[in-house]
C-alpha cells in the first residue's frame, strides 16, 4: 500500500521494507519518551518526510511533528534522523536506512519536547534575536540602491542562506550542556550582519559576540557544520566572527 | 482569551509582514497572527527574483512592465492595479535594499538583474532583464528581511494560531478567532482594522510546488460568511516542478538561458511563442509541455515529463546563480543540471483570484463597488487584480511587497480614524462548535483519503486542459466528497498540539475553495490566460471580458452562485486595448 500513497521519483526502483521507530511522547497521556515501531514500505527516493506523512495519514494519525514546504527551505522539520539532525524533507530514504532496517528518527536535542517530534522553539528564536538579526545603517539611503560590490556581497553569501532550522544549534554539545550559549545559528546571524559592508552595527555585535554567551563557548565539534542542510560552513563562519571579535579588542 | 490591537495582520509571509511594518509606521498597535513561524512562509520558497524596472542592465521602463503585466495577464488584469504596481514596485524594491535586503550585484555594484517569463522591452519586442534578484532564493531574503525588520520594529506576533473565524457584523470587521494549536484554547482578537495576507491553496491539486500548509483557510472563511471569491477559475500551473514531486524549479533557469527539450531532443517552444520561445509566460509553456507529452514526446518512465537543459552554462552560473534549484535537482531526482537534463512536469502554482479588494486592499463584499469595513487583504490570497487570467513571473514578489504596503497603510489610516466597533456576545461561538464537532469525531471516513481523492480529482477534472463533462463530473465529487467529510474521524482527543484536528480542519478549506473555482471555471464559456477550455478554445471579449464573483449559496448548500465584476480597462495615464495575445 505504502507506495500507492507516496510520490514516486522518476528512477523505478523495487520498494524498500523498513522499521519505523519514533520516540513518542504526549505529554498529556505519557509519564517519560517511548519508543513505537511502524513498519512501512516506500520507495529508496521517498523523503523521510513522506513516510512520516505515511504514517500519520494511515496508520497512526496522532502523530505529531512541524513541517510546511517539503522542500528544504521553510525549515520546520529538523529532527534527529539515524542518529544526526536533518530536514525530514531533505533526507532520502535510501540515504538513511538499508532495505530491511530500522530507522529511528527522535525530535531534535537540547529544546524541551512538547509533543512526538516537536520542540518548544522559543529559547532558539530568543537567541536569535539576542544578536540584533537586523540590518542597521542610520544614514539617510540615496534614492537608488546603496552600493556593493559582487565580491563584498559573496562575503555573506552562505551566512545569509541560513533558514533558522535549528539543525546546528540543536546537534553542539555545548549548546546540550549549556542553554545559554547563543549557539552556532545566532552566530551564523550575527556574521550574516557583521560582514554585510553596507551595516553600521559591526561593534554592537561583536561586542555581543565577545560576551561569556558568544563565540567563545564554541569547541569546534563541526556537528553544526554537518548538520546543516544549506550545506553552510558553520564551523568556519564560527572562526571568523572569532577572528573579527579579537581584532577589534587588540 | 481576548487580546485587542488597532491593526491585526494575519499571514506572516511577505505581504503580511509588509502590512505589519507599514501599520505600525501609521503610529497604531499591531500584531501578526500565523499558523507557522514566520519564517517559515511560502514566500521563502520563491527563487527567481523580484520583477522592477530599474534599467541596471539594460533600458527599462514602467509603461512596458504594466504593458507585460495586462498583456501577461491575457488582458483581465484591471488596469489601474498594474499602473500603481508597475510604478510603485521601483521604489519599493529600493526599499527592500535599504533594509539590508542581500541582492545579487552587477560588477557596478548595483541590484542584478535577469530576464525572465513575459517581460519585454518596447512592448513585446524582445526580452528584458528586469528581475531583481538574489541567487536563486530572492523569495528567502525577502521573506528574512522582512521578518528582521519586524523583529526590530517590535512587532507582537501569535506564532501557530489558526484563525478559525472572522467577525464581520453589520458590514464592517471587528477582529477574528483563533485557535492555539499549542494548548488547545480559542482565543479571540478584537481590532478596528485586519488584513488578510494568508496565502494560497495549492494543496488542492496532487502535484504542486505549495507548501502543505497552503490550504486556503482564510479564503474560505470569507467564503463561507456568503462573501465572493474573485477569478477562483484563475490558476496558475508553474512549467518547471521537478518530474513526479511538483517542487519549484525557478522560472530564472530560463531566464539564465535554460532550454526545454522534449523526447527528441527538440527546443520545442520555438513552434510555440517564435519570438521569446522558452521565455513565454507560464500558462503558455504550461500548455505546451503537456501537449508535447499528449503527442508522445514525454520523457522519464511515464512519459510525463519533458527536460530542462542547461547542460550549455557555464558550471559557475549554474552553481552560483542557480544554486538552489541544483540542489534540489541533484537531492531529490539525481540529476546534476551541470551535465545532466533535468525531468520537470506542471506543477500546481498559484492563485490568481481570491479575496477581491480595491487598489488599498479594502475587501469587496460584491462587484458592485460594496465592501467590508476594516478588512483588508493582500498577497496571493486577495485579488485586486493585478494578475487578471495568468500572472507573470516575479511579478508575485512584487505584488506582496507593493499590495501589502498599502493594505498595511490603509488599515492603519483607517483605524486611527474609528473607535473600535463592539465585538458580539459569543465571537467564538461557531469556532468552538466546528473545532468541537472534528475533536475525537468518531466518523468512518478519513481525512486523508478525502484529501487524497480531492487532490487528485481537481488535478484530472479542474487542470491545466479544461472540458465541460469533465469539470461537472468534478462538481458532483466535490460534493460527495463535502458529504463524506462531514462523517470525519478526528481519532487524537488531546487539546496540545493536535495537529490531526488541525489537517481535519484544513481539509474542509480545502473543499471550499475546490468548490468555488470548479463553479467557476465551469461557468466560463471561453480560454483565457490559465483558463483554458478544450470545447471552447478561443478567447471571447465580447462576452468574458470581466472578473467572476463566486458566492456560496447560504441557503442550498453545494450551489455555488456567481456574479461578475467590471475589468478595468484603463489604468490613471495609460491604458491598452485587449489585442490578440501572442508572443
Amino acid at each position: 500500500m505504502a507506495e500507492q500513497h507516496i510520490p514516486k521519483n522518476t528512477h523505478t526502483t523495487p520498494p524498500m521494507r523498513v522499521k519505523v521507530k519514533i520516540l513518542r511522547y504526549n505529554p498529556e497521556t505519557d509519564k517519560k519518551p517511548h519508543w513505537e515501531t511502524y513498519p512501512v514500505e516506500a520507495q529508496p527516493s521517498d523523503r523521510v518526510l513522506d513516510v512520516l506523512n505515511y504514517i500519520k495519514w494511515y496508520v497512526e494519525p496522532s502523530l505529531t511533528f512541524r513541517r510546511s514546504c517539503g522542500h528544504g527551505i521553510c525549515g520546520s522539520d529538523a529532527m534527529m534522523i539515524a542518529g544526526r539532525n536533518r530536514l525530514a524533507c531533505k533526507a532520502l530514504l535510501r540515504d538513511v536506512v538499508k532495505d530491511g532496517g530500522t530507522l529511528t528518527i527522535e525530535p531534535i536535542r537540547g529544546l524541551k519536547v512538547e509533543k512526538d517530534l516537536l520542540t518548544d522553539m522559543e529559547p532558539f528564536f530568543d537567541a536569535y534575536k539576542a544578536i540584533m538579526p537586523y540590518f542597521i545603517n542610520e544614514s539617510p539611503p540615496p534614492a537608488g540602491e546603496r552600493l556593493q560590490s559582487p565580491e563584498q556581497a559573496e562575503r555573506m553569501a552562505h551566512s545569509s542562506n541560513c533558514i533558522l532550522c535549528a539543525c546546528c544549534t540543536t546537534s553542539c554539545p555545548i549548546f546540550w550542556v549549556n542553554g545559554s550559549y547563543l549557539g552556532p545559528a545566532a552566530i551564523v546571524q550575527a556574521h550574516r550582519f557583521i560582514f554585510d559592508s553596507r551595516d553600521e552595527a559591526t561593534n554592537q555585535r561583536l561586542n555581543i559576540m565577545n560576551q561569556n554567551t558568544g563565540v567563545w563557548r564554541c569547541r569546534t565539534a563541526y556537528n553544526c557544520t554537518e548538520a546543516c542542510p544549506r550545506d553552510i560552513p558553520i564551523t568556519t563562519i564560527i572562526e571568523e566572527v572569532k577572528r573579527a571579535v579579537m581584532y577589534q579588542q587588540s | 482569551m481576548h487580546h485587542r490591537f488597532d491593526v491585526l495582520v494575519v499571514g506572516a509571509g511577505g505581504a503580511g509582514l509588509m502590512a505589519a511594518l507599514y501599520a505600525a509606521k501609521g503610529g497604531v498597535s499591531v500584531a501578526c497572527i500565523t499558523k507557522l513561524y514566520p519564517t517559515r512562509s511560502h514566500t521563502g520558497a520563491a527563487q527567481g527574483g523580484i520583477g522592477a524596472a530599474l534599467g541596471n542592465v539594460q533600458e527599462d521602463h514602467w509603461e512596458w512592465h504594466m504593458f507585460d503585466t495586462i498583456k501577461g495577464g491575457d488582458y483581465l488584469t484591471d488596469q489601474d492595479a498594474a499602473e500603481v504596481f508597475a510604478k510603485d514596485i521601483i521604489d519599493a524594491v529600493y526599499e527592500l535594499e535599504h533594509m539590508g535586503l542581500p541582492f545579487s550585484r552587477t560588477p557596478e555594484g548595483k541590484i542584478a538583474q535577469r530576464k525572465f517569463g513575459g517581460h519585454t522591452r518596447e512592448f513585446g519586442k524582445a526580452a528584458v532583464e528586469r528581475s531583481c534578484y538574489a541567487q536563486d532564493r530572492t523569495g528567502h531574503m525577502i521573506l528574512q528581511t522582512l521578518y528582521q525588520q519586524n523583529v526590530k520594529n517590535g512587532t507582537t506576533f501569535y506564532n501557530e494560531f489558526h484563525v478559525t473565524d472572522l467577525i464581520i457584523e453589520e458590514g464592517r470587521c471587528r477582529g477574528v478567532v483563533a485557535y492555539h494549536y499549542a494548548t488547545g484554547e480559542i482565543h479571540t482578537f478584537h481590532a478596528k482594522a485586519v488584513v488578510l495576507a494568508a496565502g494560497g491553496y495549492g494543496r488542492i491539486f496532487k502535484i504542486t510546488s505549495n507548501a502543505l500548509t497552503l490550504t486556503g483557510d482564510l479564503m474560505s472563511i470569507y467564503y463561507r460568511k456568503g462573501l465572493p471569491l474573485e477569478d477562483m477559475e484563475f490558476y496558475q500551473f508553474h512549467p518547471t516542478g521537478l518530474a513526479k514531486l511538483g517542487i519549484l524549479v525557478t522560472e530564472g533557469i530560463r531566464g539564465e538561458g535554460g532550454i526545454l527539450r522534449n523526447s527528441e531532443g527538440e527546443r520545442f517552444m520555438e513552434r510555440y511563442a517564435p519570438t521569446i520561445k522558452d521565455l513565454a509566460p507560464r500558462d503558455i509553456v504550461s500548455r505546451s509541455i503537456i501537449t508535447e507529452i499528449r503527442e508522445g514526446r514525454g520523457v522519464g518512465p511515464d512519459k510525463d515529463a519533458v527536460h530542462i537543459d542547461l547542460t550549455h552554462l557555464p558550471r559557475e552560473v549554474i552553481e552560483g546563480k542557480l544554486a538552489e534549484i541544483t540542489d534540489l535537482a541533484r537531492t531529490y531526482l539525481g540529476q546534476d543540471p551541470v551535465k545532466d537534463l533535468v525531468a520537470i512536469q506542471p506543477t500546481a502554482h498559484y492563485a490568481m483570484g481570491g479575496i477581491p479588494t480595491d487598489i488599498n486592499g479594502l475587501c469587496l463584499s460584491d462587484g458592485a463597488g460594496g465592501s467590508i469595513e476594516g478588512l483588508y487583504a493582500a498577497g496571493e490570497q486577495a485579488c485586486v487584480s493585478l494578475h487578471g487570467a495568468n500572472r507573470l513571473g516575479t511579478n508575485s514578489l512584487g505584488d506582496l511587497i507593493v499590495f501589502g504596503r498599502r493594505a498595511g497603510t490603509a488599515a492603519a489610516q483607517y483605524a486611527r480614524q474609528v473607535e473600535y466597533a463592539d465585538m458580539p456576545a459569543a465571537p467564538e461561538r461557531e469556532s468552538v462548535a466546528m473545532l468541537e464537532a472534528l475533536r475525537g469525531a468518531s466518523g468512518k471516513e478519513s481525512a486523508a483519503v478525502i484529501r487524497r481523492e480531492l487532490q487528485e480529482s481537481m488535478m484530472n477534472n479542474v487542470g491545466i486542459f479544461r472540458n465541460g463533462p469533465d469539470m461537472a463530473r468534478q462538481v458532483e465529487i466535490i460534493a460527495d466528497l463535502k458529504d463524506r467529510y462531514r462523517h470525519v474521524s478526528v481519532s487524537d482527543p488531546s487539546r496540545r498540539y493536535n495537529s490531526e484536528l488541525i489537517e481535519a480542519m484544513e481539509l474542509g478549506f480545502m473543499l471550499d475553495c475546490a468548490e468555488a473555482m470548479t463553479a467557476s471555471a465551469l461557468n466560463r464559456t471561453e480560454s483565457r490566460g490559465a483558463h483554458d477550455r478544450e470545447d471552447y478554445p478561443e478567447r471571447d471579449d465580447r462576452n468574458w471580458l470581466k472578473h467572476t464573483m463566486a458566492y456560496k449559496n447560504l441557503n442550498k448548500p453545494g450551489e455555488v452562485l456567481i456574479g461578475y465584476k467590471d475589468v478595468a480597462l484603463k489604468g490613471y495615464t495609460h491604458a491598452f486595448e485587449p489585442k490578440a495575445r501572442v508572443y
